[in-house]
């Protein structure tokens, strides 16, 4: 597999670390410790073209590539887990799915404000009692003339009631299980759609995770995305993309612990020297520092091999499922390093740490990835 | 209003060490940044677009990866960039860039030259008045502020304690301070239109300049010596009142046998 981190990625790498570093840190603890979303960094990343990066200008993107959005989670993520949630789930998970699978008249309808950043999205698969089984959907979309009457529950749904665009998947036939499902596209302020409960977290606290409540609430026909039945295959398509954004998600998560742990064991002092003079502490670095080189090539690979427009389900599976468990591995070892300070509040790496263990768990639990590529090798 | 806005691509210097044995700066690794005043510069430049209309040319004379620096211009919202390189003029100095960046400048045509106070690297602050004068046209140095008045500009010229405000008529050339304002980020799409966008290569034979003032055969300065200052010991901070500081510093002098 052939890519290359291009001179315009260089380029962009630039300006999205100094806006990473400039805009989204000093307000990562106070995010974190207060649970509040950063709606004031959405807007500013929706200015510079952070919320339609993969898309293109006739939509209102940016004319970018995956690898270039990928790149920007990956840096908002060095110090910031829950920002590089926000622009993940917005455009891999709702922006991506409404280019890749809608209508002319749907794009046309929906994307340039998604991509623009004037209007921020979510994905809705989630229930009580569909989680790595998303099959067991219970919400219903029943078809009633001109619209369907969605009715039912979602939990956990990133954006939750900052987003304005939902994808809402529901049973438009149960008799046909997987195959009666289909994707909705739902607005904000629809009759009888409300938020219900707020989730309170471990990590990316920021990060407005709630449920969504459909009590009959009328639906559109032309609001269907993909065709009635489509629902369960494109929900499936979009994780496959989503995954690369949470992998670069844990990718930065990672890099940023080690960014925090080297400047601090250069200064911390024990024994007279600087921890950073340990053998212990450089090997625990070397690790680190290769593992998480090993996670980017696959994150980069994978979102390579979607612009590159070949498969790329197993090595998205493969990318997150290595990111994640290093992002976990990477962030305990840099709390370790920093000894007690590392476990308080006063530096990033206990908040890291807690980021770092969602990755291993949404948009398919490692579990799941494993199953993805085993079921690809043994096929 | 055509503006052009010369810009030096330089390397970082808080990444930059020097080498002892030679006392020249060691290049290698460090990143490239465009000159920071130069950026002031540019945003100044991309405001006043913004408030009263104009096209914004980058220029800059340099190796052939300067281009990234005229890139990241065209990324930040200027309209052109040109890119002046040609190893004869290679080892010039601040006569020989201002000469050959005066011609280039003859060619592009202009309202209002912006340049950085200084660079960085080179710091001696001779380029943007240098051009001036080869270009006779008026000149303000370290301007924190720009307005567009009529068809004149209105700008805040910076003393060490003090400042002027000054009317200035166009075409004219301004040197400005990077504390001037907090230059914009580029913008994404920016990024791939500015790699999409020709950025024209000048050499020697497009401009119309004197073979003779380019170069390093035409830099009339010699460097004799360069090295690295010694470091001073670290200084030591008391908090006392007047009185006590004066009898510390007397007390510190004779030690030294300065007093
Ligand atoms: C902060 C946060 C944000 C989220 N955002 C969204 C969102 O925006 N949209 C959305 O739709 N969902 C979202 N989710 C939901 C998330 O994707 C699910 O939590 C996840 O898919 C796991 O489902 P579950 O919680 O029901 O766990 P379960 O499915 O109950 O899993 C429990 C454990 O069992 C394991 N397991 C389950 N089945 C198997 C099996 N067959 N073999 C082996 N092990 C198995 C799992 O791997 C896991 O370890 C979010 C969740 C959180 C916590
Ligand atoms: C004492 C001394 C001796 C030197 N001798 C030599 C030598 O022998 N050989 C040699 O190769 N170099 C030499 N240099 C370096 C050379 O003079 C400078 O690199 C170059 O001429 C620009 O001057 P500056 O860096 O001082 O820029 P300044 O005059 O400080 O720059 C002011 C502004 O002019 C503009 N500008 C300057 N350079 C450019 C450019 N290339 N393109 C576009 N805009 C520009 C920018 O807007 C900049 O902010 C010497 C420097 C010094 C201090």
């Amino acid at each position: 597999m052939d890519f290359q981190v291009r001179r315009e990625h260089r380029l962009l790498i630039q300006m999205y670390r100094a806006f990473a570093q400039n805009e989204v840190r000093p307000l990562a603890k106070e995010v974190d410790e207060q649970e509040r979303f950063p709606l004031e960094t959405v807007r500013k990343m929706a200015r510079f073209g952070f919320m339609g990066i993969p898309f293109p200008k006739e939509y209102g993107g940016q004319g970018g590539d995956n690898l270039a959005y990928i790149l920007a989670v990956e840096e908002i993520s060095k110090v910031c887990g829950t920002t590089g949630v926000i622009l993940s789930a917005h455009t891999s998970l709702c922006a991506a799915p409404i280019f890749e699978f809608g209508s002319e008249a749907q794009k046309q309808a929906y994307l340039p404000a998604l991509a623009k950043g004037e209007k921020l999205g979510a994905f809705a698969l989630t229930e009580p009692n569909a989680g790595t089984d998303a099959a067991g959907q219970q919400c219903t979309a029943e078809l009633q003339g001109d619209h369907y009457l969605l009715n039912g529950t979602k939990i956990f749904i990133t954006n939750a009631q900052f987003a304005d665009i939902y994808l809402v998947f529901a049973m438009t036939d149960k008799a046909k299980g997987t195959r009666g499902i289909s994707a909705f596209i739902v607005e904000k302020g629809m009759a009888g759609f409300r938020i219900g409960k707020k989730e309170e977290k471990m990590g990316i606290r920021g990060s407005a995770t709630c449920e969504l409540i459909f009590e009959n609430v009328n639906v559109p026909v032309a609001n269907l995305l993909g065709r009635e039945g489509g629902g369960f295959g494109l929900a499936m398509k979009t994780l496959d993309g989503g995954r690369i954004g949470i992998a670069a998600q844990a990718l930065g998560l990672a890099q940023g612990a080690i960014d925090e742990t080297l400047a601090y064991s250069k200064e911390r002092k024990q024994f007279g020297k600087s921890i950073a003079s340990f053998q212990n502490s450089q090997f625990q670095l070397a690790d680190m520092q290769t593992r998480t080189d090993a996670a980017r090539l696959l994150v980069y690979r994978a979102a390579a091999l979607k612009d590159a427009k070949q498969p790329y389900s197993v090595e998205a599976a493969m990318a997150k499922l290595f990111a994640s468990e290093t992002a976990m591995d990477v962030t305990t070892k840099a709390v370790q390093l920093h000894g007690g300070y590392g476990y308080t509040r006063e530096y990033p790496v206990e908040r890291m740490m807690r980021d770092a263990k969602i990755t291993e768990i949404y948009e398919g639990t490692s579990e799941v990835q494993r199953m993805v590529i085993s079921a690809h090798l043994l096929r | 209003m055509n503006i052009v806005v010369c810009i030096k691509q330089v390397p970082d210097t808080t990444e930059v060490r020097i080498d002892p044995a030679t006392g020249t700066l060691i290049r290698e690794g460090v990143p490239s940044i465009i000159n920071p005043d130069d950026k002031a510069g540019l945003e100044a430049a991309l405001a006043l677009k913004g408030a009263v209309g104009a096209t914004v040319t980058a220029l800059s004379m340099g190796p052939p990866q300067a281009e990234i620096a005229l890139r990241e211009a065209l990324a930040m919202g200027a309209d052109h960039a040109v890119l002046i390189s040609d190893k004869r003029f290679g080892g010039a100095d601040t006569w020989a860039t201002s000469i050959t960046l005066a011609s280039a400048l003859r060619r592009l045509g202009f309202d209002l030259i912006l340049c950085g106070r200084q660079a960085i690297d080179g710091d001696t602050a001779q380029v943007g008045p240098q051009i001036a004068e080869h270009l006779g046209i008026p000149q303000v140095s370290y301007v924190s502020e720009i307005q567009k008045v009529g068809d004149r500009l209105q700008v805040k010229r910076m003393f060490e304690n003090g400042y002027q405000r000054l009317s200035v008529p166009m075409p004219c050339l301004l040197t400005v301070l990077k504390e001037m304002n907090a230059p914009r980020y580029m913008n994404v799409g920016g990024v791939f239109d500015a790699f999409r966008a020709e950025i024209p290569v000048w050499t020697v034979d497009d401009l119309d300049v004197d073979r003779a003032q380019i170069g390093l055969k035409g830099s009339p300065t010699r460097v004799k010596k360069s090295y690295t200052k010694g470091t001073k010991s670290a200084g030591k901070v008391y908090e006392v009142e007047p009185q006590e500081g004066a009898r510390i510093i007397v007390e510190h002098l004779r030690e030294k046998f300065i007093i």
